[in-house]
């Protein structure tokens, strides 16, 4: 894992030492990244709002924990996911997490979706609002397991050690759950990208090789 | 060796993460290159992730950190007000 910045590092240093005030410069390049988080998560404004100053305010009073084997960021991305775990947990029945466990052992239907043809430009695709609304809603639906996974990899950028540390979880487990995060995604968004060409015949013969 | 189809989708995630063996790369790579299927949905699911990246998926509420830091700045007075009452007994 990588170690804590050098910058982070000294910021840290000091505001343990007593220059409380440092601490708002130390999480500045983080406070879009952690609010991020519970908000995949939560699915939900105003209690990602609030999760994050929650964990912003927790981070300062275990500074003195943070031991800067880890990146700064990987530290508090962490203290988000648990505090997304944690409200989720409010708000969600027993019932429901059990039936989300269950998916795991579930030889479930992760196949992708096909596409006849898909010749848009990504960055023209990218430009389209809508799309990204498809996204993060595809994302809301996908099951807890599955989007702490995604969000720590994909949209955090965390490596798999780093996210297999975070969730208390294998990297085998991470690799499994991040293909599958990834295949649903794809499925939800596929009838939204512009398929310019037509399927031609004998195109489902030739989809099996 | 030629890989199935259905192979190919099983290994997607690793190969967009470059986490595969030299010789399963090359056979999977060998089958993008001659199936449009496969190589569709490969490119559908890497702009899943490039998608994801973008900074404008996920947009921060107006004034969110304004409110942030202001929550911080009394949370901080107060923790920093709790300790030193602690050390003064």
């Amino acid at each position: 894992m990588q170690a804590v910045s050098q910058n982070d590092a000294e910021l840290i240093q000091r505001i343990l030492a007593g220059e409380g005030g440092l601490f708002h410069e130390l999480i500045r390049p983080y406070e879009k990244m952690v609010y991020v988080t519970l908000f995949a998560m939560l699915r939900n404004e105003a209690e990602a709002e609030d999760g994050a100053q929650d964990v912003m305010i927790n981070a300062f009073r275990h500074l003195k924990s943070f031991r800067g084997e880890s990146k700064f960021s990987t530290w508090l991305v962490t203290i988000a996911m648990n505090e997304g775990r944690r409200r989720l947990r409010k708000a969600k029945s027993a019932a429901e997490d059990s039936i989300e466990t269950s998916l795991e052992e579930r030889e479930g239907d992760f196949t992708p979706a096909f596409l006849t043809d898909w010749r848009e430009i990504p960055s023209e695709a990218l430009e389209r609002k809508e799309l990204r609304g498809k996204l993060r809603e595809a994302v809301d639906r996908l099951p807890t397991i599955y989007r702490e996974v995604f969000v720590l990899r994909d949209l955090e950028e965390l490596n798999q050690e780093e996210t297999a540390a975070a969730l208390e979880i294998t990297v085998g487990t991470v690799k499994v759950r991040l293909h599958r995060a990834r295949i649903m995604l794809q499925k939800s968004l596929v009838p939204y990208l512009k398929q310019n060409a037509p399927a031609r015949k004998g195109f489902f013969g030739r989809m099996f090789q | 060796m030629k890989l199935p189809c259905k192979q190919v989708w099983g290994h997607i995630s690793e190969y967009l993460d470059k986490d595969l063996d030299v010789e399963l790369l090359v056979d999977l790579e060998k089958h993008l290159e001659n199936c449009e299927v496969c190589s569709a949905i490969l490119d559908s699911t890497r702009n899943v992730l490039v998608l994801t990246a973008d900074q404008r998926t996920y947009e921060l509420p107006v004034g969110y950190s304004d409110r942030l830091h202001e929550k911080l700045e009394h949370a901080i007075r107060d923790i920093r007000n709790i300790e030193s009452e602690d050390r003064s007994g």
